[in-house]
């Protein structure tokens, strides 16, 4: 017989905070940013990638997942725990194929990882998992969805978030850029979502990692070049703005 | 534990695959389509499908006793170009006693999924409650219905664990969802089988021979009620095991109607009377 824990970890304090779901929340805002927009034909994931060391292998650092052909993920916290929720997360987006004969609901595979989350801050001898994840996805009849999840076991839709180190100052960007023309293509959401990145990472292109899902596509995982190429594209458009704005006040 | 070690209960408690020990946060609970908990119990160092093998496989059975499981009754439904028919027989009997002429086999799941019953009515009825009941969960969680393929494969999953052990059960799920009407016949060795045509039970050949001769897929709403009767009512006029009366339901884009109940005696004399 297996050694049973009969001591919960995770217990109220006299205030009503449960102590470690707040701490696991404190190892997120210590993880790299990422950024996640909601799109009418698309939606967009970036990540702010981590320097890698100079001898290590850059493609075996990978902060966005996919959980199945229309879903996928990025998360801001421990990867090692966010290595678990996602082979869990993948196994039941097949497992609910093989029953269900259709594939998840972004909304359904959400409520799952967050339901898996809120069990570990409720059981015996386990710790919360110390990761937020932002997923996104089509569902069925081809709407677009992004959700976001944290420790504590609870999830929410969102047209536009973000997750990680500087998540307020990247939120605070988006809830003044993000209109409807703003998203009103697909190469809009993406460059949105890389000045959103822009405000927080270092030195650019670089340091972006940035996924799409298109309707009825696969996940596509944009190459360094055309993250360059769209980073340079919006340092054009910023110098324009700027030379307009100093027209206006010359005249 | 120590204790439990040293008096070497771990030797002939035995872990079954029901109770494999899962620590409680790993088990997944309402997002596997199973039942994880087994419905049935199953008495302790028996196991059913060995006990029954010799009785209902073998030749002379045991002592000269043999089990034979029929499917007393008779049940169709097909697609057609307005959704789905679903007709059965009412006649529920033991051996060669009727126990009643009025025993519902269709059973309403929601108003967009209908279950049929052969067999034994004890597993079909209790089967497709439990169904019924997963359905409404589903509906509750998920906030929309489940779909006619899901609830098949919820049943057929249910049953599967009940392989070998004597379950008697042929049933027809149909319902309309999202994707169209949908028809799937359903078993007690967790066949399930997606088609246009099913028919099921004793008098399955009988309606089978009416339903061929006089199926297409463009009939009309009134030419596919007069085919769902007529195959059973000469199924039941020929099948011992199969009568009462012909309950017919129409699957639709907006949901089930049950469309007529005539008992076979009635039907007799009207098909006889057309004759002439």
């Amino acid at each position: 017989m297996a050694a049973r824990y009969d001591r919960a970890i995770t217990v109220f304090s006299p205030d009503g905070h449960l102590f470690q779901v707040e701490y696991a929340q404190e190892a997120v805002k210590k993880g790299s940013t990422a950024v996640g927009i909601r799109g009418k034909d698309i939606v967009v994931l970036g990540v702010e990638k981590k320097s890698v060391a100079k001898l290590q292998e850059e493609r075996t650092v990978r902060k966005i997942c996919a959980l199945d052909d229309h879903v996928c993920m990025a998360f801001a916290g421990l990867t090692a725990d966010a290595r678990i929720v996602i082979n869990r997360a993948r196994v039941e987006c097949q497992s609910h194929r093989l029953t269900v004969e259709d594939p998840v609901t972004v909304e359904y595979i959400t409520r799952h990882i967050a339901t898996l989350k809120q069990r570990y801050t409720q059981s015996n001898g386990r710790r919360p998992f110390g990761i937020s994840a932002l997923i996104v996805g089509f569902d069925y009849d081809g709407t677009p969805r992004l959700y976001q999840t944290d420790p504590s076991g609870t999830y929410h839709a969102w047209k536009a978030n973000a997750i990680g180190r500087s998540a307020k100052t990247v939120r605070e960007f988006l809830e003044k850029n993000y209109t409807d023309e703003s998203i009103a293509t697909d190469n809009e959401a993406i460059k949105l979502a890389i000045k959103a990145l822009l405000e927080v990472v270092q030195s650019g292109g670089k340091n972006i990692e940035l996924a799409v899902i298109r309707r009825n596509q696969p996940l596509k995982l944009l190459e360094s070049k055309e993250i360059e190429t769209l980073v340079a594209e919006i340092e054009k458009e910023k110098e324009e703005e700027a030379e307009k704005k100093k027209q206006k006040k010359s005249t | 534990m120590a204790l439990l070690d040293v008096c070497g209960i771990s030797d002939w408690v035995k872990e079954d695959g029901f109770n494999a020990e899962r620590a409680s946060v790993d088990k997944v609970n309402h997002f596997n389509f199973a039942a994880q908990t087994p419905e049935l119990a199953v008495p302790v160092g028996v196991d059913p499908a060995e006990f029954l093998r010799p009785l209902v496989d073998s030749e002379e059975g045991v002592n000269g006793v043999k089990i034979n499981l029929e499917h007393g009754t008779t049940t169709l439904a097909f697609k057609f170009q307005h959704g789905v028919m679903v007709a059965v027989d009412s006649r529920a009997s033991a051996g060669s006693y009727v126990s009643t002429q009025m025993f519902k086999k269709v059973i309403e799941i929601n108003p967009f999924l209908l279950g049929t019953m052969s067999g034994s009515a004890a597993d079909c009825v209790y089967w497709e409650r439990v169904l019924a009941k997963e359905c409404r969960i589903y509906k509750l969680r998920n906030k929309e219905r489940i779909s006619v393929s899901a609830a098949s494969k919820l049943l057929a999953n249910m049953v599967v664990n009940y392989r070998g052990m004597g379950l008697s059960m042929g049933t027809m799920i149909c319902g309309w969802d999202k994707k169209g009407p949908g028809l799937y016949y359903v078993d007690d060795n967790g066949l399930r089988l997606c088609g246009n045509m099913f028919s099921t039970g004793s008098g399955n050949t009988y309606a089978y021979g009416v339903m061929d001769s006089g199926y297409r897929y463009d009939l009309s709403v009134p030419e596919a009620y007069d085919l769902a009767q007529r195959a059973i009512f000469h199924a039941t006029h020929r099948d011992a095991y199969s009568g009462g009366t012909v309950n017919m339901y129409h699957m639709r884009e907006t949901g089930w109607i049950k469309v007529s109940q005539e008992d076979v005696g009635d039907l007799y004399h009207r098909f006889y009377s057309e004759k002439k």
